[in-house]
C-alpha cells in the first residue's frame, strides 16, 4: 500500500472521441454551406464599393432644410422611449415578483409567467410593432406599445433575478414580525434590490430609445419614417442629419443615465 | 408522537412539545424530541457548541423553518396549523433579534426601527419614517433611544458599526412591543460594555414588563448572571435544563465537551 509508484503524466491533448469528431466534421460542413447561402460574394462586394462611397459622398454636407420636423421626430422618438419603458417597468415589477423563485405564490404561476415573459422576449421588435400598427394603427401608440413589450420581455427576467439574489436575512426579519408579504416586498427586498433594479431599468431606457429608431420604419412613429423617406428619396444628406440626430441622441441618453445611475444609487431613502 | 391530550396551563408563555429537525440531505437531526415550558417573564439562556442547532431551535420556535415533528405553543396557542395571516399575528408577539442583525441596509435606522411596528399596526404608513404618523415615529425614536442610538436615527443602516447594527435590531423588536424576545447572540458583535449594557436593557425589560426572554449565548458568565434558567443543546437534544442558580461556570462548560 505506501509503495510509492510514478504514473506518466496525461496526453497532451485528450483524443477526440469518435461521436464529438461527427459533430466537428457535421458543423464545419453545415458552415461551408452557410457561407454559400449567405450570399457572400467578392465581385459583388468589390462592384458595390463605388456605390457606397458615392452614397457616403453625397451624404456631406448633412442637410438642414428639414430641420424643425425632424427634431420634433427625435422628440416624439425619446418620448415614446421614455414612456413605454416606464409602463414596462411597472408592469414589470409585479410579474419579477410572481416569477422569482422566493416570492411566487406557486410554482405554477412562476413557470406560467417566466414562459410568457420567454415569449414576450424572443418575440422581435418589429414582429409586435407590425401587430400594433396593425390593432391600432399607424402613429406613436403603435410604438409605444411595442417598446413596452420590449421593456417587459427584458426587465420581467433581470428585475425576477435581481429579487431572487437579495440576501434572505432581512426579509426573514420582517416576515418573524409578522409583517404581510407585500410588506416584506416592498420594506425588505426591493429596496435591497434596488441598486440593480435601477441599473437594469436605465438599460432598458437606452434600449428603447435605440429600437424606437426603428419603429418607424414600419410606420409605428417617431424618426425612423423621417429615415425611410429620406432613403427612398435618394435624399442622403437628409439621412445623415437624421443619422447624426440619432447617435446624439443615443450618446445623450446613455450619458445622462448613467450619471442618474451614480446619484441615485448614492440616495438614502 | 406529541400528547394530543396535553392541556398546557395558563401561566405558560412558550411550551415546546417533542420538537425534531432534519434538514434535508443532512445526515442525523440537529436534534430531536425536545420539550420545556417557559413561564411568563422568565429569563432563559440556550447554550450549546457552534452547530448544536441553537438558531435553528429559535427558528423552528417561531416556525421560520418548519419542524419535522413536535408542537410549540405560545401561550395556549398551538402554533401548528396556522397559515397566513394568523401565523403572523402569532410571530408578531415575538421581538426576534437575529444572530446577523438582518437590517434592510438601504434604508435609515427610523425606518428599520418602525418596521417592528408592522407587528400591531397593518398600515402601509408603517413602510417607512417619510410617511408615518407623528406617533409611530415618536415612538419608534423612543425605542431607539431605549438602546442609546436616537441620535442616529437618519443614518443609513449599512453605514453602522455591528454593534450599533445589532442595538437597532434590538431597537426594532422593542417596537413591537413583544411578549417575548428570542435573542441569538445578540451581543456576540459587541465591545464588552456594550455587550453588559445590552443583557442589563433585555434584562429590565423582562423584570419591568414581564417580558419572557430567550437568548443564544456564548458568554457563560451571562448565562449564570442575565438567566433564571438554563437550557442546553448536546449530542442532538436538550442535554440540559438547570436553574441558574443550581449552576457554576465549570458544569457549564462541560456542555462543550
Ligand atoms: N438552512 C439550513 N440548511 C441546511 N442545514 C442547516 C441550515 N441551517 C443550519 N443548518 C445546519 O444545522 C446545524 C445547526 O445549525 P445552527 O445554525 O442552528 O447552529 P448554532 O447552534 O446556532 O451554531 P452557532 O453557535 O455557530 O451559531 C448545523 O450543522 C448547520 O450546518
Ligand atoms: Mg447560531
Amino acid at each position: 500500500m505506501s509503495e510509492q509508484r510514478y504514473t506518466n503524466p496525461p496526453a497532451r491533448f485528450e483524443r477526440p472521441s469518435a461521436g464529438s469528431l461527427l459533430i466537428l466534421v457535421a458543423f464545419v460542413a453545415f458552415l461551408a454551406w452557410s457561407i454559400s447561402a449567405a450570399g457572400i460574394s467578392v465581385p459583388e462586394l468589390l462592384t458595390g464599393l463605388p456605390n457606397m462611397a458615392k452614397i457616403a459622398s453625397e451624404m456631406v454636407p448633412p442637410a438642414t432644410d428639414r430641420i424643425v420636423p425632424m427634431m420634433h421626430s427625435v422628440l416624439v422618438t425619446f418620448q415614446m422611449a421614455l414612456v413605454g419603458t416606464l409602463i414596462g417597468i411597472l408592469v414589470s415589477l409585479p410579474l419579477a415578483v410572481l416569477m422569482s423563485r422566493n416570492h411566487t405564490p406557486h410554482a405554477t404561476v412562476r413557470s406560467v409567467i417566466r414562459s410568457l415573459v420567454s415569449f414576450i422576449r424572443t418575440t422581435p421588435d418589429l414582429a409586435w410593432a407590425l401587430f400594433f400598427v396593425a390593432s391600432v394603427g399607424l402613429g406613436p401608440f403603435a410604438g409605444t406599445l411595442t417598446l413596452v413589450m420590449d421593456t417587459i420581455g427584458f426587465c420581467a427576467r433581470f428585475f425576477a433575478e435581481s429579487i431572487e439574489e437579495v440576501d434572505d436575512g432581512p426579509p426573514e426579519a420582517l416576515a418573524a414580525i409578522g409583517a404581510s408579504r407585500l410588506s416584506v416586498i416592498v420594506c425588505a427586498t426591493l429596496p435591497m434590490a434596488m441598486p440593480s433594479l435601477v441599473n437594469t431599468g436605465l438599460f432598458a431606457l437606452e434600449k428603447a430609445v435605440r429600437s424606437s429608431v426603428v419603429l418607424g420604419l414600419v410606420g409605428a412613429g417617431g424618426i425612423g419614417a423621417e429615415l425611410a423617406t429620406s432613403m427612398e428619396l435618394f435624399r442622403f444628406d437628409q439621412a445623415a442629419t437624421i443619422i447624426l440626430t440619432i447617435f446624439l441622441l443615443v450618446l445623450g441618453v446613455e450619458k445622462v443615465s448613467s450619471r442618474a445611475r451614480m446619484s441615485l444609487l448614492k440616495k438614502r431613502q | 408522537m406529541l400528547e394530543a391530550t396535553y392541556k398546557p396551563a395558563g401561566d405558560t408563555a412558550l411550551r415546546v412539545r417533542g420538537l425534531s429537525k432534519r434538514f434535508e440531505g443532512a445526515a442525523a437531526p440537529v436534534w430531536s424530541d425536545i420539550s420545556f415550558d417557559i413561564p411568563h417573564g422568565q429569563r432563559v439562556a440556550i447554550i450549546g457548541g457552534n452547530g448544536a442547532g441553537k438558531s435553528t431551535l429559535l427558528r423552528c420556535c417561531m416556525r421560520l423553518i418548519e419542524p419535522d415533528a413536535g408542537e410549540v405553543f405560545f401561550g395556549d396557542r398551538s402554533l401548528s396549523g396556522l397559515r397566513g395571516r394568523e401565523l403572523a399575528k402569532a410571530r408578531a408577539r415575538v421581538g426576534f433579534v437575529f444572530q446577523k442583525h438582518n437590517l434592510v441596509s438601504r434604508l435609515s435606522v427610523l425606518t428599520n426601527v418602525l418596521h417592528g411596528g408592522m407587528a400591531w399596526a397593518r398600515t402601509p404608513r408603517m413602510w417607512f419614517h417619510g410617511i408615518a404618523t407623528d406617533e409611530h415615529r415618536n415612538y419608534a425614536l423612543h425605542c431607539l433611544e431605549r438602546v442609546k442610538l436616537g441620535h442616529l436615527c437618519e443614518r443609513r443602516a449599512d453605514e453602522l458599526s455591528g454593534g450599533q447594527s445589532q442595538r437597532v435590531a434590538i431597537a426594532r423588536a422593542l417596537m413591537q412591543k413583544p411578549k417575548m424576545i428570542f435573542a441569538d447572540e445578540p451581543v456576540a458583535s459587541l465591545d464588552p460594555q456594550a455587550g453588559e449594557d445590552v443583557m442589563q436593557v433585555f434584562s429590565d425589560l423582562a423584570c419591568d414588563e414581564s417580558l419572557t426572554l430567550l437568548f443564544v449565548t456564548h458568554h457563560l458568565e451571562h448565562a449564570l448572571r442575565y438567566a433564571d434558567r438554563v437550557l442546553g443543546l448536546q449530542d442532538f437534544r436538550l442535554g440540559l435544563d438547570a436553574s441558574s442558580d443550581s449552576l457554576s461556570a465549570r458544569q457549564l462548560r462541560g456542555m462543550y465537551e
